[in-house]
């Protein structure tokens, strides 16, 4: 006896299912099988296979495909994985030949077992526990990365450090000239804003002419040197990790070990020894701009004598100020070169990890700049100086 | 037997960098089902070519035929519809790494078609099941091997169906087995697909065994001095430079 059903579903793709004997179906497939048409869904060909227990064998067959494309595969293997898993056999000759090496080239090589990885949370306590481990290693990283520079330093003042002195001018110039631009123009700016804020609270006190002694005291003891420093960590510290970072992946390290040549001395030495040297010169050119910014408001917008507010500018500040902010300056070059050479040495072996890499140099260098600034400031109330 | 269908027609190409001159004088045609190999020494342009038929550097000279829409002198929304015809597998997989590999699949497929996540989720695990990697969904490229992420890359090139695929360098990293396992691949994909497949290589193992149309890019003479069926031109070497990478520099006296 033969059952026949037929559903239709637009526009072309069309199933026939007919009952060849006992417990064989075939399903003949015709019309156009593209995955950019409303295909039918397979929920209805496995509910047919399922009401017409029992059934131990289906037959697929071409009754007139007339184009085709991943819409049929994804069709058929749905259902033959349905069979297969109920112990259904299935036959598949009458299929266009395309299809058939298609679904055996599909089939070929069985899923790998625990492959998908979701709903492998780990528990709480493993989680915590790694955490605090992975924490540990970084620390002691940290620890030995701080070490091997402060020995290369050494090696290098006993003058036995391998790193080009070309490679130590051109990171001196793009650590100095080339960031002269960006540090005028935060430097101008920020002066410009404590001169306003300054202005706007001491022309109350009908002391307009104090706004010179704010301006220089905070840009030359400690802003010019914490905004040089931020700029540093954007600008460079991001492009030496992002560089650090690239070799990583490129192997380019890996052929500096096997060479018996410290990395440490040969990319984060001049990288440090650039940033010392210019950190210091930038930031004293950072605050000669923010006094210029405070300047501008001071004699523009209050109207004070351009020589009464440079005399007050002189009278503010002391020699010791300018020590103070040097020595800010200093520390962040040190702190923004060991960081962000850090994050680079530390970077992973793909093109996200360089981005994950340049990010957490300028995260660490900015928390590394505000802790010793945090630290230098409560060391000179401790000093009274 | 079926008349040739060109799908790529290149007339007078010239190609270079700047000034630069990389090769010129190159007319060839590519028809539908063929595997059609660039291949020449080292530094000759092969995937410069590559670049300028699949769209990514406009030639100096000449013009690329995709059918009978001049490629380079057609309006950008007719060469991007061109291009999503296009299945391109780079030489080092060039997977996405911030995604796991059925994000990588997946991305064209949400990008240019109305399928539904659960569709795409579908058409995913057919593409990786076809590459031999049904079960890797969830992975990420850094946590697979290099012949894996060749066939990853290869099972995101054939998301959309496409009909023409480009292949720079298949072989390069891969071992002898994993490089003949993907020439079989190949084969199989064109014998049930009748899909196009353009090839950059210079590996002679792969040339032979899969190519049926070639062209040979002379690094000395800065233009192709040879094309037709690779197996042909070691026959019948047409000149001494084509005899010579052939043949691996081997029987130069032959």
């Amino acid at each position: 006896m033969m059952s026949t059903r037929e559903q239709s579903v637009p526009p072309d793709s069309r199933i026939h299912i007919d009952r060849y004997d006992t417990d064989t179906l075939v399903i003949r497939l015709s019309g156009v099988w593209k995955l950019d048409l409303e295909l039918p869904s397979t929920a209805s060909v496995i509910r047919e296979i399922e009401s017409q227990q029992p059934v131990r064998g289906v037959i697929l067959e071409d009754k007139g495909i007339s184009g085709w494309d991943s819409g049929l595969l994804t069709f058929l293997v749905k259902i033959v994985e349905h069979c297969s898993t109920a112990g259904i056999e299935v036959t598949g000759n009458a299929l266009p030949e395309g299809v058939r090496r298609l679904l055996a080239m599909a089939r070929a090589v069985p899923a790998r077992a625990g492959g998908k990885k979701e709903g492998r949370r780990e528990p709480f306590l493993p989680r915590v526990g790694s955490q605090a481990l992975s924490f540990w290693r970084s620390t002691l990283e940290t620890a030995e990365f701080v070490g091997e520079a402060a020995i290369a330093f050494a090696r290098m003042v006993r003058g036995r450090a391998t790193f080009r002195r070309s490679d130590l001018a051109l990171l001196l110039h793009e650590c100095g000239g080339q960031a002269l631009p960006i540090v005028s123009l935060i430097s101008l700016l920020v002066g410009l804003i404590l001169g306003f804020v300054g202005a706007i609270q001491l022309r109350l006190f009908g002391a307009e002419v104090f706004v010179a002694d704010i301006v220089a005291i905070a840009m030359v003891r400690v802003m010019g040197a914490v905004m040089t420093g931020i700029i540093m960590a954007g600008r460079t510290g991001a492009a030496f990790a992002a560089q650090i970072g690239t070799m990583q992946v490129n192997e380019e390290i890996d052929a500096l070990k096997t060479m018996g040549i410290s990395p440490v001395e040969f990319l984060v030495l001049p990288r440090m020894i650039a940033l010392i040297v210019m950190m210091p010169l930038l930031c004293a050119y950072a605050d000669l701009m923010g006094i210029l910014g405070g300047f501008i408001v001071g004699v523009g917008m209050l109207g004070i004598n351009p020589i009464e507010y440079l005399n007050r500018t002189q009278e503010a500040l002391t020699l010791t100020y300018f020590w103070i902010g040097l020595f800010h300056s200093l520390v962040f070059g040190v702190l923004v070169a060991l960081a962000s050479c850090l994050r680079g040495m530390q970077c992973g072996r793909s093109a996200s990890d360089v981005g994950s890499a340049a990010t957490r140099a300028v995260v660490s260098s900015i928390v590394a700049i505000i802790v010793a600034t945090a630290i230098i400031t409560f060391l000179c109330e401790v000093l009274n100086i | 037997m079926t008349t040739p269908e060109p799908v790529i027609t290149v007339g007078n190409l010239e190609m270079g960098y700047g000034n630069f001159v990389l090769m010129s004088d190159l007319t060839f045609t590519v028809n539908r089902g063929d595997v059609f190999i660039i291949m020449g020494g080292s530094g000759c342009g092969k995937s410069t070519l590559l670049k300028i038929l699949v769209g990514l550097k406009p030639p100096s000279k000449g013009q690329v035929l995709h059918g009978d829409v001049n490629f380079w002198h057609t309006d950008a929304e007719t060469r991007e519809s061109i291009q999503r015809r296009f299945g391109i597998l780079y030489q080092s997989g060039a997977l996405w790494s911030s995604m796991t590999l059925a994000e990588n699949i997946a991305l064209p497929l949400e990008q240019y078609t109305k399928l539904k996540p659960d569709q795409i989720r579908e058409v995913v695990a057919l593409k990786l099941a076809l590459v031999g990697l049904a079960g890797f969904e969830d992975f990420y490229p850094s946590e697979i091997s290099g012949g894996m992420k060749k066939r990853a890359g290869l099972a995101r090139a054939m998301a959309l169906d496409p009909d023409i695929l480009f292949f720079d360098e298949p072989s390069a990293g891969l071992d002898p087995v994993s490089s003949r396992l993907l020439d079989d691949l190949i084969l199989e994909l064109r014998a049930s697909l009748n899909t196009t497949i353009v090839i950059v290589t210079h590996e002679l193992a792969s040339i032979f065994a899969i190519g049926n149309n070639s062209v040979f890019l002379d690094v000395e003479k800065r233009t192709m001095t040879a094309s037709g069926d690779p197996s042909k031109l070691l026959a019948a070497p047409p000149n001494p430079n084509v005899h010579k990478f052939l043949t691996r520099g081997e029987n130069q006296h032959a």
